[in-house]
C-alpha cells in the first residue's frame, strides 16, 4: 500500500534454516485482492526436527504490501506462540512491524470466543419447554400491565398525547377504508357465488341473499376486517414499537417518568378497539353490496326482492354479535403487536421477526377466538 | 453560481481536490465555493462548529450528495461527472467510518468485515476470516470475530466500524466524528490507531470533527467552514492557524472561544 509497486510477481515466501532459527523470506507483491498465501508449509517447517528455537524475517524481496502481508504475519506469529518459539521482528520493514505490534498488543480476551458446542436432544427439549413457559408468563404479565394501564387511561390518568391518538385511529380506521371495502365486498361476492351455486339447485335462488347477509354480519365482516387489519395496523405496531425500542426512544420514555404502557400501548389498543367496530359495520354494508351485485346482475333477482329478503334475513341477534367480535379481535390484534414490538430484540432483523411474529400471532388469536365464538354461540344457542 | 477559479480544474499532486464546490439543499445554501485539496497522506480535518455542514461535505466527498455547483476530482479524475459506474471505482478505493459506526445489525463483527471482501476480492473462506481476523486485532479487538454488534459496548462498535472501513486497504478513509459518544481514552486509542494507520500503511484520512483535542492530535492539514459567512475561512495546519489565522472566528474556535490573551 505505502509503496504501489506494479510488479507482476504475486507473493512469494521461503523458508530456510540458518542454525537453530528458521527464517521466513517474503518476496514480491503482496496483494489482497490478488492473492493470500496460507501457513500449512511454515507450521510444519516449525514442527520439524530439530526444532528451530526462534523465527526470523527477511523482507528483501519484499515489493508492494498490504494486509495480504500482515495476514499471513499474523498467521505465522500465532503458530509460533502455540509452539512457544519466539519471534524476531527486526528483519520486517518499519510499517509492518509497527502494524503486526499493534496487531498483537492486545491478547486475545479470555473467553472472548463463544464455544458453541451441540446440546443433547434432552437439553433442547428442557429449554423449549422453560421457554414456552416464560413466554405465557411474559404474555401474562404484560397482559396484566396493559389492563393496569387501561384503568388509568379510563379514569383520565394516563399520560399519552391525544395527537397521536388522533393520528392512530386515522391510520388504522380512515386509512384502511380501501383496503377493507375490497376485501369485503369480494368476500360477500364469493359468498353469493359459493351460495348460488347450490341454492339455485333447489330453485331457492334468493336465499343468497339471506346466505350473504347472515354469513357477513355474524362473522366474516368481522373476520376478514381483523385479518386485514392484523397485516396492516398490527405489523405497523410491531414495527414502530420495535424501531423505538432499538433506537432506545422507550428507555427515555421511562427514565422521562412516562410509563410506555400508557404512552404507547394503550392509544394503540384504544385506537383499535375503536376502530374495529366501525370497520366491521362499513365491511357488512360492502359484503351485502358485494352479494347484491351477483345477486341483481347474475342470478336476475329483482333488486327489491334482494334487498327485502336481506333486511328480513337480518336482526339485532346477528348484528351485535358480529360487531362485538370485530372489537375482541381488534384488541387481540393490537396486543400482539404491541407485546412483540415491546419484546423485539435490538438490531434491524429483529424489527422484522418482531413484525412477523406480531402478523402470525395476531392471525391466529383471530382464528382461534371466532372457533371459541362459534362453540359459545351454538351452546347458549345465540 | 459563478466560480472565482474560472474553470475548474485539478492541481495535480493532490489525491482530492475541491473546486468552486457549492452545497444546497432547494434553495438553502449550506457553503458556498469550497475550493481545498488534500494531499496523499494527509489527515485532512473538516471542521467547524455544529451544523456548519461538515458532515454534508463528506457526504458530497462520498457522492451520497450531488454539488448544486462546483466539481470534485480524485487523483486528477472527476467524480462528480463520472458514470454510475465508474463511481463504483472510485468508491472501491475508499473507507468510511459512520459515526455510529454503523456495523450490520444482524451479522458478526467477522461477517461484517468479510462482506467488502466476498464483494470485491477472490479469496477463500478460510482467508477472507484471517483477514478479518487481523483486521479486528489492529483495532485491539482480537477474539471477538463472532460478536454480534449489539453485544459489545458503543467504543468497541466504533473501532469495529473502523475495522471494517479497512477491510479493503482503501486509498482514502473517511471518518465521520471519531470521538462522538467516546471517552477521552478512547477517544485518544482512535485517534492514536488514526496516526498508526496514516504512518504505516499511507493511507490518507478525511476526518469530520469539531473535537480540539483530537484535532490537535492528528490533523496536518484542515479546512475550516464558517457558518455565518457559509464558506471556508481558512486551511492550513490547525496550531498554525491558532496561532495565527486572520479570522477572528477560527482563532476563537481552536480556541474554546477563549481569550487570546490569559
Amino acid at each position: 500500500m505505502s509503496e504501489r509497486v506494479s510488479l507482476p510477481d504475486g507473493a512469494k515466501v521461503s523458508l530456510e534454516r540458518a542454525g537453530e532459527a528458521l527464517i521466513v523470506g517474503l518476496g514480491g507483491t503482496w496483494q489482497i485482492q490478488a492473492y493470500l498465501p496460507g501457513t500449512t508449509a511454515v507450521e510444519a517447517a516449525l514442527d520439524a526436527s530439530p526444532r528451530p528455537t526462534g523465527v526470523r524475517y527477511d523482507t528483501g524481496e519484499l515489493g508492494g504490501w498490504d494486509s495480504a502481508v500482515l495476514t499471513f504475519l499474523q498467521g505465522v506469529e500465532d503458530a509460533a506462540d502455540e509452539r512457544g518459539i519466539p519471534v524476531e521482528r527486526e528483519g520486517l520493514p518499519d510499517g509492518v512491524r509497527r502494524l503486526v505490534e499493534l496487531a498483537r498488543a492486545v491478547p486475545e480476551r479470555e473467553g472472548a470466543h463463544v464455544d458453541k458446542a451441540p446440546e443433547s436432544w434432552l437439553v433442547r427439549v428442557g429449554r423449549y419447554g422453560f421457554s414456552v413457559w416464560d413466554g405465557a408468563i411474559g404474555e401474562l404479565s404484560f397482559l396484566g400491565q396493559a389492563t393496569l394501564a387501561f384503568g388509568r387511561f379510563l379514569r383520565g390518568k394516563a399520560s399519552y398525547r391525544r395527537s397521536d391518538l388522533r393520528l392512530l385511529i386515522q391510520q388504522t380506521g380512515a386509512d384502511a377504508l380501501g383496503i377493507v371495502s375490497l376485501v369485503s365486498f369480494l368476500f360477500g361476492l364469493i359468498l353469493a357465488f359459493v351460495g348460488a351455486v347450490q341454492l339455485q339447485q333447489f330453485g331457492a335462488a334468493i336465499y343468497v341473499a339471506d346466505l350473504v347477509a347472515v354469513g357477513m354480519v355474524r362473522d366474516m365482516a368481522a373476520f376478514m376486517t381483523a385479518i386485514v387489519v392484523a397485516g396492516r395496523s398490527g405489523a405497523a405496531f410491531a414495527a414502530q414499537l420495535g424501531t423505538m425500542k432499538v433506537t432506545e426512544e422507550i428507555d427515555a420514555l421511562r427514565t422521562t417518568g412516562i410509563s410506555p404502557m400508557e404512552f404507547l400501548v394503550v392509544p394503540r389498543i384504544v385506537a383499535l378497539v375503536v376502530m374495529m367496530p366501525l370497520l366491521t359495520i362499513y365491511a357488512d354494508a360492502m359484503g351485502i353490496l358485494g352479494g347484491y351485485v351477483v345477486g341483481t346482475g347474475l342470478l336476475h333477482i329483482s333488486p327489491r326482492a334482494y334487498m327485502q329478503q336481506t333486511f328480513s334475513a337480518l336482526s339485532m341477534s346477528y348484528f351485535i354479535p358480529g360487531v362485538m367480535k370485530g372489537t375482541v379481535y381488534g384488541l387481540l390484534v393490537a396486543l400482539a403487536g404491541c407485546k412483540q414490538g415491546m419484546d423485539a430484540g435490538s438490531s434491524a432483523s429483529a424489527v422484522g421477526d418482531a413484525a412477523t411474529r406480531a402478523v402470525v400471532k395476531g392471525v391466529v388469536a383471530i382464528i382461534v377466538a371466532c372457533g371459541l365464538a362459534q362453540v359459545i354461540s351454538w351452546v347458549f344457542g345465540v | 453560481m459563478t466560480n472565482s477559479n474560472g474553470h475548474p480544474s485539478s492541481s495535480p499532486s493532490a489525491l482530492i481536490s475541491v473546486r468552486g464546490l457549492t452545497m444546497a439543499f432547494g434553495d438553502f445554501v449550506v457553503m458556498r465555493n469550497l475550493d481545498f485539496d488534500v494531499n496523499r497522506g494527509d489527515v485532512f480535518v473538516i471542521m467547524g462548529g455544529s451544523g456548519c455542514g461538515k458532515s454534508t461535505l463528506m457526504r458530497h466527498l462520498l457522492g451520497m450528495l450531488e454539488p448544486a455547483a462546483g466539481e470534485i476530482f480524485y487523483n486528477g479524475e472527476s467524480f462528480t461527472r463520472a458514470s454510475y459506474e465508474q463511481r463504483e471505482t472510485f468508491l472501491r478505493g475508499f473507507g468510511v467510518l459512520f459515526q455510529g459506526g454503523a456495523l450490520w445489525s444482524s451479522m458478526t463483527l467477522a461477517e461484517n468485515i468479510a462482506l467488502p471482501l466476498e464483494q470485491y476480492t477472490s479469496l477463500g473462506t478460510g482467508e477472507i476470516r484471517a483477514v478479518a481476523s487481523l483486521k479486528l486485532a489492529l483495532v485491539g479487538l482480537r477474539g471477538f470475530e463472532d460478536y454480534y454488534p449489539a453485544e459489545i459496548s458503543g467504543g468497541m462498535r466504533k473501532r469495529a466500524g473502523l475495522a471494517r472501513a479497512m477491510a479493503l486497504d482503501p486509498d482514502i478513509l473517511f471518518v465521520d466524528e471519531p470521538s462522538a459518544g467516546l471517552d477521552p481514552i478512547s477517544s485518544r486509542l482512535l485517534d492514536d490507531l488514526i496516526l498508526e494507520l496514516q504512518g504505516s500503511l499511507g493511507t490518507t484520512f478525511v476526518v469530520v470533527t469539531h473535537e480540539l483535542p483530537s484535532i490537535f492530535t492528528i490533523a496536518t492539514n484542515s479546512i475550516f467552514l464558517d457558518t455565518n459567512t457559509r464558506s471556508a475561512t481558512a486551511g492550513g495546519h490547525p496550531i498554525e492557524l491558532r496561532d495565527h489565522s486572520e479570522d477572528p472566528a477560527v482563532r476563537a474556535f481552536l480556541r474554546r472561544g477563549e481569550s487570546e490573551h490569559e
